[in-house]
């Protein structure tokens, strides 16, 4: 039998690190476990991370896709309001940026709940 | 492998304010495997070279590393006596003035007086580069005055003073991944166009050169990946081989982990195309690359590849930008939120709502949103959106509200502070807490200029 998918933070499927150059972002998504690899690849796509940061106005987000090290790395060009010298925000190195990446729902196949990283409570 | 073959390379920091007591761990533990090593130290960002500037402008023996003294006096003696060679951008904007304050250290500690070696050439200031920025920046050369031009400079004048026998090398604007690929050039004797073993070095050095972001620091997330004893991590060592594979590892008794996760996520920081990381010295390639957990606290990064480098160098220019102002207020406990809120309109009622402020309501909203201010509730157009953004605000029961802005003019900045001020008295019910703070703010431009045009060289300071 199928197992129904239900919605997860993407934190439960990937973890990740910001870094920033000037006024752009680059955030890494990499596999908790290889199992859940073509999923990632699958629904955390250029479109729905312009969308999860749509408040912060990204000119372009690219994917870059590392298939060997079950990690994918985007870029998003001018989301740090001017970067570390310009920006009046707080985080003007926009380290916080890969929790609201990681924030982001993954409809996660029943199968694969197994590899879903965390002892927090399973919703 | 052989202790012939394989450098090891130390780093005890990751940024100029980073922890000062990562040093000595390290270098007992380079002792202890007595092969030839390498102890670095990397204390330079975008911005800490335009603040040495500054400050070197208001005292000309400033303007390298201010923590100099405390990141080197615990083990100076210690490297001297046993050869291990340290290379460092301490330099930043005064490369000369940090190694004679080495020197004067070493004489201080008793120690034999080390062959310290400056790197130069990466300072682009003064007139006569003025016309190559000039070229290179076109319609985005500031108009303000230039604080800093520093080109990101590559390993080869390190490889050539560690050849002629320097104990300590300082460099100021190098960039940061060659502070490893220099002692490994010199080391080993690759050739600057053995692509492959200079990018896997370069990949190495882009492991080490943010100290504890390896080995466990800036990874811990509670529940999900636990660090053991995160107060006192361990900072990494790098075996580097003949062919430029590297093993990290951190000194027993220390804190941190090393494991594949730990190691992904600062292969993969600040990078973008992972094709192409450009460096003055190669272009690294970690599309094929691996990463082994070897052992505890041991991960082997493999399979980088490395392309010809850029026929240009990466310079960032930074200039006066005026004041930067910002001022904080508190308000807490039923309707916490609207208060702030009302008292964020006041203030920009005051100033004049065409101005630029930056308004965040901390614990409400103060890291996601952007500066234009879209995510307040009086600027949304989006019902839900706006509806959800009121229901914050309603449930929000400890608010700090921050409220920032620039201007040209240091006086003009001053008005926010005080309208904040004014908020003791004028302002919404229970406001407290007031703190407000006013600064020269630098803005930054970069751009590429011809490689040929920034002579590097070494230079021996007694």
């Amino acid at each position: 039998m199928t197992h129904p998918s239900l919605s997860k933070p993407l934190h439960r499927l990937a973890h990740g690190r910001t870094g920033d150059k000037g006024n752009r972002s680059n955030i890494s998504v990499i596999a908790w476990h290889p199992a859940l690899w073509d999923l990632l690849v699958r629904e955390v796509t250029e479109e729905r991370v312009a969308a999860q940061f749509a408040a912060r106005h990204p000119s372009q987000v690219t994917r870059y896709l590392l298939p060997h090290l079950q990690a994918m790395n985007f870029v998003l060009d001018e989301v740090l309001d001017g970067g570390v010298n310009d920006a009046l925000n707080l985080d003007s190195h926009g380290k916080a940026l890969s929790f609201l990446l990681l924030e982001m729902p993954i409809a996660v196949p029943g199968e694969l709940h197994p590899y879903l990283a965390g002892r927090a409570v399973q919703a | 492998m052989t202790q012939a073959n394989v450098l090891r390379i130390g780093c005890a920091a990751g940024f100029s304010g980073d922890r000062t007591d990562a040093a000595l761990p390290i270098v007992e533990d380079l002792i202890a495997a007595g092969r030839p090593s390498v102890l670095m130290f990397e204390t330079l960002a975008e911005r800490t070279l335009a603040l040495a500037q500054l400050a070197r402008r208001d005292d000309p023996d400033a303007g390298f590393e201010p923590l100099l003294d405390e990141l080197l006096r615990p083990v100076l003696a210690l490297c001297l006596q046993h050869g291990i060679r340290i290379v460092s951008n301490f330099g930043a904007a005064n490369p000369r003035g940090a190694a004679r304050r080495i020197l004067t250290l070493a004489a201080e500690l008793g120690t034999r007086t080390p062959r310290v070696a400056v790197v130069e050439g990466d300072d682009l200031l003064g007139d006569v580069h003025r016309p190559m920025l000039e070229r290179a920046l076109g319609q985005r050369l500031p108009q303000a005055p230039i604080v800093s031009a520093n080109a990101y400079i590559g390993a080869e004048p390190i490889a050539e003073a560690l050849r002629a026998g320097a104990d300590i090398v300082v460099c100021g604007r190098v960039a940061d991944p060659s502070l490893v690929l220099g002692p490994a050039i010199a080391h080993f004797g690759w050739s600057m166009q053995d692509w492959d073993r200079l990018a896997r070095a370069t990949m190495a050095g882009h492991l080490l050169e943010c100290g504890s972001q390896v080995t466990g620091g800036y990874f811990a997330d509670p529940g999900f990946k636990d660090v053991p004893d995160l107060a006192h991590v361990g900072y990494p060592i790098a075996d580097i081989d003949a062919d430029g594979h590297c093993t990290i590892s951190k000194p027993a008794g220390t804190g941190g982990r090393i494991d594949a996760r730990t190691v992904k996520e600062q292969l993969l920081y600040e990078l973008h195309d992972p094709a192409a990381y450009l460096t003055p010295d190669v272009v690294a390639d970690i599309t094929q690359a691996r990463v082994l957990e070897v052992a505890v606290d041991r991960a082997r990064l493999e399979g980088v590849l490395g392309h010809e480098r850029p026929p240009t160098l990466k310079v960032n220019v930074c200039f006066e930008a005026g004041w930067f102002a910002e001022a904080e207020i508190s308000y807490a406990g039923p309707r916490a939120g609207l208060r702030a809120l009302l008292a964020a309109d006041v203030v920009r009622e005051r100033l004049g709502q065409q101005e630029k402020i930056r308004v965040d309501l901390i614990g409400v909203n103060s890291v996601l949103g952007d500066d234009g201010n879209e995510w307040l509730p009086s600027a949304g157009k989006d019902r839900d959106k706006h509806e959800r953004q009121m229901q914050a605000l309603h449930d929000a029961r400890d608010v700090r509200l921050r409220l920032s802005w620039q201007r040209q003019d240091r006086g003009d900045a001053l008005r926010l502070t005080r309208e904040v001020n004014a908020l003791y008295c004028c302002g919404p019910a229970g406001g407290g807490g007031v703190r407000s703070a006013v600064r020269a703010r630098l803005g930054t431009v970069s751009c590429l200029v011809p490689r040929d045009a920034v002579r590097t060289r070494f230079d021996w300071v007694a």
